[in-house]
């Protein structure tokens, strides 16, 4: 083109055309520029002939590595289940006391156990087992369905009303919002559980629910209001409430009848994840909690109840 | 080269005819085959449309933009596998319009919640996740625990749903409201409903207020059946065209 | 104009009937959003038509849109960026920005806010303001189709309403990019194509024998857009009168093509169209030729070419067959060169003006958006690397990754756009204040690094707790302590998204300050006029 000018400050040919005052200089492309880009595309192709790549028409090209992610996960997992060792195995094979009692297994057990109880448990139990409104308190010894190592994975393993057809059931009924008690009672027997546990109550009150404790109550929470582990009953004379302790909490429990609900963790865990969170939570609590403990005897410590029904 | 790139500039027709040419390939080799090769989709058994309750359920979570901080989709790698369960199949959201996979994990992966927890703990963490998870970030939902919700259109949403080809059939659509009442009340006659859908379909009150159906119902509803369809029993992993 | 006018009757009728009928409560207020801009633009298209006919000398850019367009800019980028500050600050101290009454201000439906308001509205105006701008320039020829620019431009901010207002009330499609309902994207597209009509036609009426090469990014944005937006939008409303409507697609194919088209609203929208920009703004203010016409050739097709194919690499190690995985990330390697094409293209054309860039603060902002342009298409391909993927994805690094290329590369680039074009727009010798930009360029750039550094240090953090495992094998963490881990990162990326956006406030003053008149007029020739040697058309 004879219109072709050569820009003074490098030298180069512009190409001749001009807009608004913008000029384009003729430079090649840089070398390591299209050296670069030669050497992305032959590492391209190269993974090309390695992996599966290119569709056809029903399939794709399945590359000369024969790679896989699904069958990759498989060979990671069995990996992992060789360098946990030999005692994951054993963890398999023994009982609950043979894992707590041997240290070096319980250790095992427990450091398998918190890396499952943080993401499946934690969320309603807490980071710490300490637990909530609604959210049973695993560090203490007060346990509805049983504190043993067998109590415990029986609960893990079928949850608490579930749905799993061998889960903990037991139904407190909604005595108020289904109007099998009146109001009046409700109120009653809201005084009389607070009496139950050692405070100050409505003697009156006290008075006429002693009757319907008897009638409606007593059957799972005992005579004596002490509960009974075998149906999760819980015990009413202690300071430990799982939906709150003060009347209103109290109230809402006799009204609503709330029931709490466990899954069951055997369609998520493997028996000996199940096992090391039993562990865990059974070190945990201190390991007080005695297997299939039996209704506890009557105690003497019931004055102010039997006290005012007299 | 100027001499053969000049007719792409001195025609914009050409050069525009040029680009639509150029940035078409791409998209059309790609995205085209994921609808004829077969084995795209795993053959699986358990998949079902959502029931109404759930796909009410669903239609918050997207209004709420819950994708944008929750994954529903597993990678097959070990930690994640072990962390959130199986890894997620092709086949286990077919019926997923718009897919929810996610791009990002503000909060943990959701593709297998269903199950996880317990209803009322899915409500007080709704309400105020902080008061169950301390360190979450997750925001509160208080505002809709007593919403009722508003199902008036929801035989209009399935059959929307059944032109883009989910398996709705007509009775399912006719039914659609009753259905979905009977979900949410496990005292009310729920054998269409099973009928329709299932016997594993879950039937709760999952808000734990039996006087009226809210969105906590739904959402609830549908949070509990994420990722709980296929029955990993009938599947397998190693055969060849599952295996990719 | 009568066509416009045929439109607005048509849009009052159909709100009104729409309104009447409406299945929801946000259907409804959409439809008197529309009602009410119908009115306004049948009302000004009657004024218009009363005074005989839409103004302007014909031998004049017209340049009014364009200043509109800039005023829009601002504001949608303050609003864009504010929000982000809002949900950077819901993430650090959720206890304080979360307002448990009310859903509207949550996260999940503020973010599409921040995203769709930084990207299509601050972005897609200056997209729109800088192309019109460009396109007459380089080819010497007013815009085409009378009032069409401004229809272009009032319908886009018609869309960006319809859509951020939906988000708020929880109108959305539920994919990201992509959040706007049914009628949002047919508004969209009605505006798109007339778009395309009226850019094209301006080329059509050209007096330069050539296309410049800032026009060919910017067509294939507008013609790829177009592409991506109505393919990955097919959507069956549930009604007619509903906001509700159900893509068509599902599960694994509307993954790969809602990527297809996430990736591509970057490739296009942010990279292509904002090259644009870069093509016209750095020669210009430089004063410097193109560095190599070649290597625009060259970068642009493999540029387009290949930026289609990448979009797989947003599902590594998902349930999209491995096969189109691969297709991914090789492609996502090979546009390391392409994109780097246009930086080489852009630093280069500096060389003969290094000196300048002590000088003027606007050509040095121009200098680092180049600059974070080639780091974030750099850490893409890394990225894109299914190992690294398999680390980086689900987590902050990617949101680190793209503000390094929204701040650092659209932000600047639009940035040095709008302080050049201000006084050649309001004909002023310069922006009201040098120190001030000084100030813009330095506090952006903190922001910037302040940001980026805490979401890489965030995201790889939580990538390597998530897969970390104890010495006998178990996971080491639970997921919530990772969240808890972020804290200080949170606060800190607070931090850098509020001084940048305090660079945008002073831009906005200096910008004001300028128009108002505290700049020197300007005594060079009239800019808006065509340059001498045009063609007298009219």
């Amino acid at each position: 083109m004879a219109d072709r000018e050569k820009d003074a400050h490098s030298g180069v040919e512009t190409t001749g055309h001009e807009w608004d005052g913008i000029k384009e200089l003729d430079n090649p492309l840089p070398r390591w520029w299209l050296i670069l880009f030669y050497i992305c595309i032959a590492v391209a192709v190269v993974y090309w002939v390695l992996m599966p790549a290119w569709p056809t028409l029903n399939g794709y090209t399945h590359g000369i590595l024969n790679q896989s992610d699904r069958a990759n996960v498989a060979k990671d997992m069995k990996d992992l289940a060789v360098k946990r060792g030999h005692q994951g195995v054993i963890l398999e094979k023994a009982s609950l006391e043979q894992i707590e009692q041997d240290p070096n297994l319980q250790a095992y057990a427990m450091a398998s156990g918190q890396a499952v109880f943080g993401d499946n448990c934690a969320p309603c139990h807490g980071a710490g087992g300490g637990g909530g409104k609604g959210y049973a308190n695993l560090r203490d010894d007060v346990w509805l369905w049983g504190g043993g190592l067998a109590d415990i994975q029986r609960t893990l393993t079928y949850g608490i009303r579930s749905g799993d057809p061998d889960a903990r059931v037991s139904m407190m009924p909604s005595f108020g919002r289904d109007a099998l008690l009146k109001p009046q009672q409700v109120d009653d027997l809201t005084e009389y559980v607070v009496a139950l546990s050692h405070r100050k109550a409505n003697p009156a009150s006290v008075a006429r629910a002693a009757p319907v404790f008897a009638e409606q109550c007593a059957a799972c929470h005992g005579a004596d209001g002490k509960g009974q582990q075998a149906v999760g009953a819980p015990n009413l004379t202690d300071a430990d409430w799982l939906y709150g302790g003060d009347r209103k909490s109290i109230h809402d429990q006799i009204w609503f009848g709330r029931g709490g609900v466990m899954p069951a963790w055997r369609t998520r865990l493997t028996e000996a994840q199940i096992k090391a969170v039993t562990v865990y939570v059974h070190v945990n609590s201190g390991g007080s909690g005695v297997t299939a403990a039996p209704p506890t005897a009557p105690a003497a410590d019931n004055t102010s109840v039997s006290d005012a029904a007299k | 080269m100027k001499l053969s790139h000049g007719i792409f500039e001195r025609h914009s027709l050409i050069l525009l005819i040029g680009i639509v040419i150029v940035v078409s390939i791409g998209g059309l080799v790609e995205i085209a085959p994921l609808f004829f090769i077969e084995n795209t989709i795993e053959k699986v058994e358990g998949m079902r449309p959502y029931t109404p309750l759930e796909l009410a359920g669903r239609d918050i979570y997207i209004r709420e933009g819950c994708y944008l901080c929750h994954s529903q989709m597993i990678r097959p790698l070990k930690d994640e596998v072990e962390r959130y369960g199986h890894y997620s199949l092709a086949a286990e959201s077919m019926y997923d319009h718009p897919f929810q996979w996610g791009s990002k994990r503000l909060g943990p992966d959701l593709a297998r919640v269903g199950g996880k927890y317990s209803d009322s703990w899915h409500k007080d963490h709704l309400i105020n996740p902080r008061s169950v998870v301390p360190e979450s970030i997750m925001p509160p939902y208080a505002f809709m625990a007593e919403r009722p919700l508003d199902d008036h259109n929801i035989a209009a949403k399935m059959k929307a749903l059944q032109v883009e080809g989910v398996p709705y059939t007509d009775e399912m659509i006719a039914n659609a409201r009753e259905d979905l009442a009977a979900q949410a009340d496990p005292t009310a006659d729920g054998r269409k409903l099973k009928a329709h859908y299932g016997d594993k379909v879950i039937r709760r009150d999952f808000d734990g207020n039996p006087d009226k159906v809210t969105e906590y119902d739904a959402l609830i509803a549908y949070l509990q059946m994420l990722g709980t369809l296929v029955d990993f029993g009938k599947y397998h992993p190693e055969r060849g065209d599952n295996n990719r | 104009m009568i066509a416009v006018l045929a439109l607005s009757i048509v849009g009052m009728v159909w709100s009104l009937c729409a309104a009447a009928f409406a299945d929801d409560a946000p259907f409804r207020i959409h439809a008197y959003v529309i009602l009410g801009a119908s009115i306004l633009s049948s009302i000004a298209c009657i004024g218009i038509l009363g005074d005989g006919g839409p103004k302007g000398r014909a031998d004049r850019y017209s340049d009014d849109v364009i200043r509109a367009g800039v005023y829009a800019s601002l504001f949608w980028g303050v609003v864009g960026m504010l929000v982000g500050v809002v949900i950077a600050c819901q993430l650090a101290w959720p206890t304080l920005f979360y307002f448990p009454g009310e859903g509207w201000l949550n996260f999940g439906r503020l973010r599409p806010v921040h995203t769709s308001g930084v990207v299509f509205a601050f972005g897609g105006n200056v997209l729109l303001a800088t192309s019109f701008y460009v396109v007459q320039r380089t080819c010497r020829a007013r815009m085409f189709g009378g009032i069409a620019p401004w229809f272009v431009f009032w319908g886009y901010q018609l869309f960006i309403v319809l859509a951020a207002s939906g988000y708020v009330m929880g109108v959305t499609q539920g994919k990201e990019y992509a959040e706007p309902e049914w009628y949002t994207d047919l508004w969209l597209t009605i505006v798109w194509v007339m778009y395309l009509v009226v850019f094209l036609g301006t080329i059509w009426k050209r007096k330069e024998p050539h296309i410049y090469v800032a026009n060919w990014f910017y067509l294939a944005f507008i013609v790829t857009i177009a592409v991506l937006h109505i393919t990955n939008n097919l959507a069956v409303p549930i009604g007619p009168f509903s906001s509700k409507s159900y893509d068509v697609f599902a599960g694994v194919q509307d993954a790969l093509t809602q990527w297809w088209y996430g990736h591509n609203a970057v490739g296009f929208f942010l990279t292509a169209a904002f090259l644009a920009i870069m093509y016209y703004f750095v020669p210009k203010r430089a004063e410097r030729p193109i560095y190599s016409y070649r290597l625009s050739i060259v970068h642009f097709w493999a540029l387009i070419f290949i930026y289609i194919w990448a979009g797989p690499h947003h599902l590594h190690y998902t349930a999209l067959p491995q096969w189109a995985q691969t297709l991914g990330m090789t492609f996502s390697i090979m546009l390391w060169m392409p994109s780097w094409g246009g930086m080489i293209n852009g630093l280069m054309t500096l060389s003969g003006a290094w000196d300048k860039l002590r000088t003027d603060p606007v050509l040095r902002m121009l200098f680092a958006a180049i600059g974070f342009y080639g780091m974030a298409t750099f850490e893409g391909p890394v990225m894109s690397i299914r190992e690294v993927n398999a680390l980086s994805h689900y987590t902050d690094w990617t949101i680190g990754h793209v503000h390094s290329g929204a701040l650092g590369w659209v932000g600047f680039i639009s940035f040095g756009a709008i302080y050049c074009m201000v006084p050649w727009l309001w004909k002023k010798q310069r922006m009201y204040s040098n120190a001030l930009i000084e100030w813009h360029f330095w506090i952006a750039t903190l922001g910037i690094l302040l940001y980026i550094a805490a979401m890489w240090v965030s995201g790889i953090q939580e990538g390597l707790m998530w897969r970390e495992y104890t010495p006998q094998g178990f996971l080491a963490h639970t997921f919530v302590e990772t969240v808890a881990a972020k804290h200080v990162e949170y606060v800190v990326r607070m931090v850098g998204g509020l001084l940048y956006l305090s660079g945008v406030l002073i831009m906005i003053f200096n910008v004001w300050r300028t128009i108002r008149g505290d700049a020197p007029a300007a005594v060079e020739p009239d800019k808006l006029a065509y340059p001498a040697n045009a063609v007298a058309a009219e």
